[in-house]
């Protein structure tokens, strides 16, 4: 793997490390050149039980979900104690930090583009049940992330569903029933096409 | 009550001591007895510029400091401040040539700025990889490194200007979300080198190690192409606010995907759909669609100086200058109109080109006095050409929520005051 002029051969200790290490420098005459070490090794082995605490992403197939369910009713008074305090009573939000989470135009054909003033709500705008869950495990309540439990996570994602008439009162959610959720305006979501037909360079 | 007014008065003399011992006396009666009606702000006199000697070539100098300062004469600020989710807007019209002093560099943080220390942060690559490894900061800079001026543009930089345009907005308040620095890491592609990629990765997710855990779905073909993992700004580790100790630093894209903080890679199949990817930074469009993954910041430029607040004190030769830049590539032309858009010519480029790096470009105006309109607009080597407001509009929307690129202008009246105009 390091090859090393022949003259460096047979040379020993501290030297001869040196000696290796600056003739491979001059003998580069490229950027990585083949010369180079395919691997470095300075990366450091993780076992699946190191990985798990941190691997906490939350796929639109329900990959990530934890045990545990929830539902609107016990959601309710989670949020009024751990939400309603930045998003208000009723989810209005708090503008411009706090979002308005509910309660905006219902469907999935709002008329976002004429009017940024229309509330883009969980309802009427957010593709995927999936990511509502994923955040709140990720970054709610604000003040103190990470607080809340699988199943009281469940409970909250629950409640705001069905605030915005997607589940219905005493539903039960959980990784296979969140999973089956479908929202309403997620027919409307297209990786970027700006390039497209014109080659990116039209605005578009 | 005894409590806070010790504290206070402390920290007031403090500041006065470091700005060369300005007078007490000379503070508000309320900042001195820190009452509760005396904000910060109330020290706001200490900061007054000193008053230098008439000859400074007769008196010695200061002597050596262990950390240099800004002259007291000049004193940019970003704003607002004391934001825990939000911006804090970079003051672009106070720089010359492209890099942004690293303490001014726009501030977009979605859960405060977190305290790391890098003796215990690592970056964890997993996934669908051969290899799941960890790697500490000091591993990462065993490999090779790459160092690279880039700028980091929110793709929300202009929204204000774009929606609710004022006459009396300032170059930092239209587009004070753009900065740009010398950024130093190791390829991700080296990294992947090192953990193996298989052949069904097509995403990877990149989470930050702040208090929301942000985190955004990148297209592995990025990884393979130019994306870094940063450690150093500018000549020293990342500065707390841009992601000390790592970031992701993906050329180009949206601020956003750039993710602080970096503390966790983990390839997939297909993306993630976090928050920041489907509720937000995403382009609600006339069709009717809504578009996601938009990363790169097309071609824009925005002229910083003549800028309101200026006021031009006469007719004659001023100096048209201002940023261009695009994100998918050189930006190769500048063009300046100083008739509102009737007539166009190129602007000299005065900085070194680069890919997905700002230019300064400057345009030598001679005026005559008479009302006049200026403006940039930029075109990058992919052939793309900044819009106007209303072809931004057509193409996007009025309510559109990202990637505010159209040319803005500047109008100048006959005494001289500069104002903002939007629609072009």
């Amino acid at each position: 793997m390091m090859r090393a002029p022949r003259w460096t051969l047979g040379v020993a200790g501290a030297l001869a490390a040196a000696a290796l290490a600056a003739c491979k420098l001059d003998a580069r005459n490229d950027y990585l050149g083949d010369k180079d070490p395919r691997h470095f090794d300075l990366g450091h082995p993780v076992s699946a039980a190191e990985i798990a605490p941190l691997d906490i992403d939350v796929s639109p197939d329900g990959a990530g979900l934890p045990a545990g369910s929830g539902t609107p009713e016990q959601g309710a008074s989670i949020y009024a104690s751990a939400c309603a305090s930045c998003h208000g009573a009723n989810g209005e939000g708090k503008a411009p930090a706090y979002p308005q989470l509910v309660g905006g135009p219902k469907g999935g054909n709002v008329d976002f583009d004429a009017d940024y003033k229309v509330p883009r709500t969980i309802g009427n705008y957010w593709p995927y049940a999936t990511t509502l869950y994923g955040y709140i495990r990720r970054a709610m309540p604000l003040t103190a992330p990470g607080s809340l439990t699988p199943d009281q996570t469940y409970a909250v994602t629950a409640y705001l569903l069905n605030r915005e008439g997607i589940v219905p009162a005493g539903a039960t959610l959980d990784a296979k029933s969140l999973t089956a959720v479908q929202m309403p305006a997620k027919n409307r979501f297209v990786t970027d096409d700006r390039r497209g037909s014109t080659g990116g360079k039209n605005t578009r | 009550m005894d409590h806070k007014q010790i504290t206070r008065r402390s920290l007031i003399a403090g500041a006065a001591a470091a700005a060369g011992g300005v007078l007490l006396d000379n503070l508000p009666a309320a900042a001195q007895q820190g009452t509760a009606a005396a904000p910060a702000a109330a020290a706001a006199p200490a900061a007054a510029p000193p008053v230098a000697p008439d000859d400074p070539t007769k008196i010695p100098g200061t002597p050596t400091t262990a950390v240099g300062e800004r002259s007291p004469f000049f004193t940019p600020k970003r704003a607002p401040v004391g934001e825990i989710t939000g911006t804090s807007l970079s003051p672009i019209q106070d720089f010359a040539g492209t890099l942004t002093p690293s303490d001014l560099h726009f501030t977009r943080i979605h859960a405060g700025v977190p305290l790391i220390d890098p003796t215990k942060h690592r970056l964890l690559i997993h996934g669908l990889v051969d290899r799941p490894l960890e790697f500490t900061v000091d591993d990462l800079k065993r490999f090779p490194a790459t160092t690279r001026v880039h700028f980091v543009e929110c793709s929300g930089n202009g929204r204000a200007a774009y929606r609710t345009p004022k006459p009396d907005m300032t170059p930092q308040q239209v587009d004070g979300m753009f900065s740009t620095s010398e950024w130093t890491g190791v390829a991700l592609s080296t990294l992947l080198h090192e953990t193996g990629v298989k052949a069904e990765a097509k995403w990877f997710l990149a989470e930050g190690g702040d208090a929301c855990k942000l985190a955004r779905s990148i297209p592995i073909a990025k990884a393979h192409d130019d994306a870094l993992v940063v450690w150093a700004q500018n000549g020293e580790p990342i500065r707390p606010e841009q992601g000390f100790p790592l970031r992701l630093l993906l050329p180009g894209y949206e601020g956003n995907s750039n993710v602080k903080w970096l503390r966790r890679i983990k390839l997939g199949t297909a993306p993630f759909m976090t928050r920041w990817e489907t509720s937000k930074y995403t382009d609600p469009l006339p069709d009717g669609k809504i578009r996601q993954f938009s990363f790169e910041m097309d071609a824009k430029s925005i002229i910083t100086s003549p800028a309101y607040p200026n006021k031009l004190s006469g007719p004659g030769w001023w100096p048209v200058s201002g940023l261009a830049w695009s994100g998918r590539g050189r930006i190769s032309r500048v063009d300046v109109s100083t008739d509102g858009g009737k007539s166009w010519s190129n602007a000299e480029l005065i900085t070194p080109l680069a890919s997905k790096a700002p230019v300064r470009f400057q345009f030598l105006w001679n005026w005559t006095g008479n009302e006049s309109l200026l403006m940039s607009r930029a075109v990058d080597d992919q052939g793309y050409t900044q819009p106007s407001m209303a072809q931004l509009k057509a193409a996007r929307g009025p309510g559109t929520d990202y990637h505010f690129n159209s040319v803005r202008g500047w109008r100048v009246a006959r005494d001289g005051s500069v104002t903002f105009e939007a629609n072009t």
